[in-house]
């Protein structure tokens, strides 16, 4: 075979194989999408989403578990997002090179690949035991945070990186402090990359199951922690995050433990739940980016 | 004429590199002074040097004096914010910021507190008609700054350079990146500029430097070879390696 043929082959050859790579990827997810879906999509219902946890199957349902999940993912959010943002600017822009701040880096690299049964015994030691939070949201969130951390830090240093470094130095040019430099100029670029890091680490934080089992989340919860809101004054409470929990991933995991074919179609079902809360996430996420960066127009 | 930098043995390192090897000159108010010779010279270093850019170089290090308006500009009492608000720069790729024309132009205001909106406004039509681009943009003011042409990037960063009212605007061979009718019109700028500004343009293009300056430096691998009056530097060089680098000898 002449070489130019040779390199047309390989060209082609190499194109099928990423095809087949991909589709792969593609067919066995999809697979499990239509199996969860024929399995669960009947079960699911307004009284599915309404209805505490139960012996028998068909009036099982998942409001415990789902609200438990959105209490602590938007505590999650709040510790995590603020400490990873601040933690990648300080190390990015501020730190000094030395091989104390070697170790840190490295260190932070590494802890993104920690198993997160780690993190759980991290929580139940420090949160549920020292600092006394009991079985709380509160714990489970903050535990949490302290698993998607790293991947908030790595990907706000890397979103920093990438903002050039002209922009810096036109900034430095007219005046401007450090910190006005990085509030003004580099933050409002990097954002889009901060925001993305972000939802990954939420993505990450909404599946796991492990940690929160770790520091004694409950797997069967029949009322929810007390509402934020209520009629009577001072109308905005926080006794909510020292309360109970549990969440969706441990619900549908106790759920297809359990012997009777019915609760496996309530696990299928609270799947789909958990898929939608994700997608939705994922659709809001989409939709700040979307507008920094309409803002920022590069 | 005033002087706006007493240069006195000026020695720059960057680690134990030394890049600019006991420079001393004078530069004179309103007066646009080039800094000429070949690549890797030391002239991004010695106007960098200017209004303290090298600062953000880490392992960067000088000895000597810059005096500007007497005082040293390297000296530990000195606000290194003050002395970038009172000397601007553009550089030699356009770097507009990633937000509107009319945000370009005010952020040294807002990063100084101010916030009138009058103020602004008028500082923006004021800014931009100096750096004569605002009959091109006033109707898009709005718009995003980087979907301006490279040329009229470059006359917004010096529209934005001058807003903050510096006395002196450093150039860092800010034609390099532009097309010659571009070029054209940022010489012209520069021209009209002195009336109120002290300038500073490094430039590898010597028509350049010939065109556009009363004085003229030559540096050769961080030294000042020779600095005198741009005309006599073109004509009658003192030096041999002056006298070699414009006629096209080497460089
Ligand atoms: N950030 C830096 N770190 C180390 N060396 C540098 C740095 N910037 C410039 N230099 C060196 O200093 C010398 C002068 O560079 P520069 O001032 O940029 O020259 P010019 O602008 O005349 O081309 C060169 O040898 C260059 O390699
Ligand atoms: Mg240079």
């Amino acid at each position: 075979m002449n070489r130019k043929l040779y390199n047309k082959f390989l060209d082609k050859s190499f194109t099928i194989l990423g095809l087949v790579a991909t589709l792969i990827g593609l067919v066995v997810l999809s697979a499990l999408l239509i199996d969860v879906f024929t399995d669960g999509m009947g079960r699911l219902s307004w009284q599915f989403l309404m209805s505490y946890p139960s012996r028998r199957p068909e009036e099982a349902g998942i409001l415990s578990a789902w609200v438990g999940t959105v209490w602590v993912m938007i505590l999650t959010g709040l510790i995590a997002f603020p400490i990873g943002v601040m933690a990648g600017i300080y190390l990015e822009e501020y730190e000094k090179k030395t091989w104390f701040s070697n170790i840190i880096e490295i260190n932070i690299a590494n802890l993104a690949g920690v198993p997160s049964i780690i993190y759980g015994l991290l929580g139940l030691g420090l949160f549920v035991r020292v600092l006394a939070l009991e079985r709380s949201v509160l714990s489970g969130a903050a535990t949490l945070a302290i698993l998607v951390l790293p991947i908030i830090i790595l990907s706000t240093r890397e979103a920093l990186r990438a903002v050039p470094f002209s922009i810096r130095e036109a900034s430095y040019a007219l005046g401007a402090t450090r910190w006005q430099t990085i509030r003004s100029q580099v933050l409002p670029a990097a954002m889009p990359g901060v925001l993305t890091g972000a939802i990954l680490a939420m993505s990450r934080a909404i599946g796991e199951t492990a940690p929160l089992i770790t520091i004694g989340a409950l797997t069967y919860v029949a009322f929810l922690p007390t509402s934020p809101i209520s009629s009577e004054f001072p109308y905005i409470s926080f006794q909510g995050i020292f309360d109970a929990f549990t969440v969706l991933p441990i619900q549908i995991f106790n759920w297809v433990s359990r012997p009777q074919k019915g609760f496996f179609t309530d696990a299928a079902a609270g799947i789909i739940v958990l898929l939608m809360i994700t997608f939705i996430m994922n659709g809001i996420a989409v939709w700040l980016r979307y507008r920094y960066q309409k803002k920022i127009r590069w | 004429m005033e002087t706006a930098f007493k240069v006195k043995n000026l020695k720059a390192y960057y680690g134990p590199k030394e890049a600019l090897k006991d420079v001393s000159f004078d530069i004179l108010k309103k007066t646009v002074t080039a800094i000429i010779g070949p690549s890797g010279c030391g002239k991004s270093t010695f106007i960098r040097c200017l209004n303290r850019m090298n600062d953000l170089v880490l392992g960067f290090n000088v000895k000597g004096e810059i005096l500007y308006d007497g005082k040293n500009i390297y000296s530990k009492d000195i606000d290194v914010i003050d002395i970038r608000r009172q000397i601007g720069m553009v550089f030699q790729k356009p770097n507009p910021f990633p937000k509107s024309i009319y945000e370009n132009v005010v952020y040294g205001l807002r990063i100084q507190g101010i916030n009138r909106k009058e103020t602004l406004d008028n500082v923006v039509e004021e800014s931009l008609r100096k750096a004569a681009i605002w009959e091109e943009v006033k109707d898009r003011l709005h718009t995003s700054a980087l979907q301006l042409s490279g040329g009229q990037q470059q006359r917004l960063c010096i529209a934005r350079a001058i807003a903050t009212e510096p006395e002196v605007i450093l150039f860092d061979e800010p034609c390099s990146a532009l097309d010659p009718i571009a070029t054209a019109k940022i010489e012209d700028l520069i021209t009209a500029l002195k009336q109120e500004y002290t300038v500073v343009i490094v430039t590898h293009n010597m028509q350049q430097a010939a065109r556009v300056s009363e004085y003229t430096g030559f540096f050769m691998m961080g030294e000042l070879v020779e600095f005198d009056a741009t005309q006599k530097i073109f004509t009658t060089p003192s030096n041999k390696m002056t006298e070699d680098y414009i006629t096209g000898r080497f460089g």
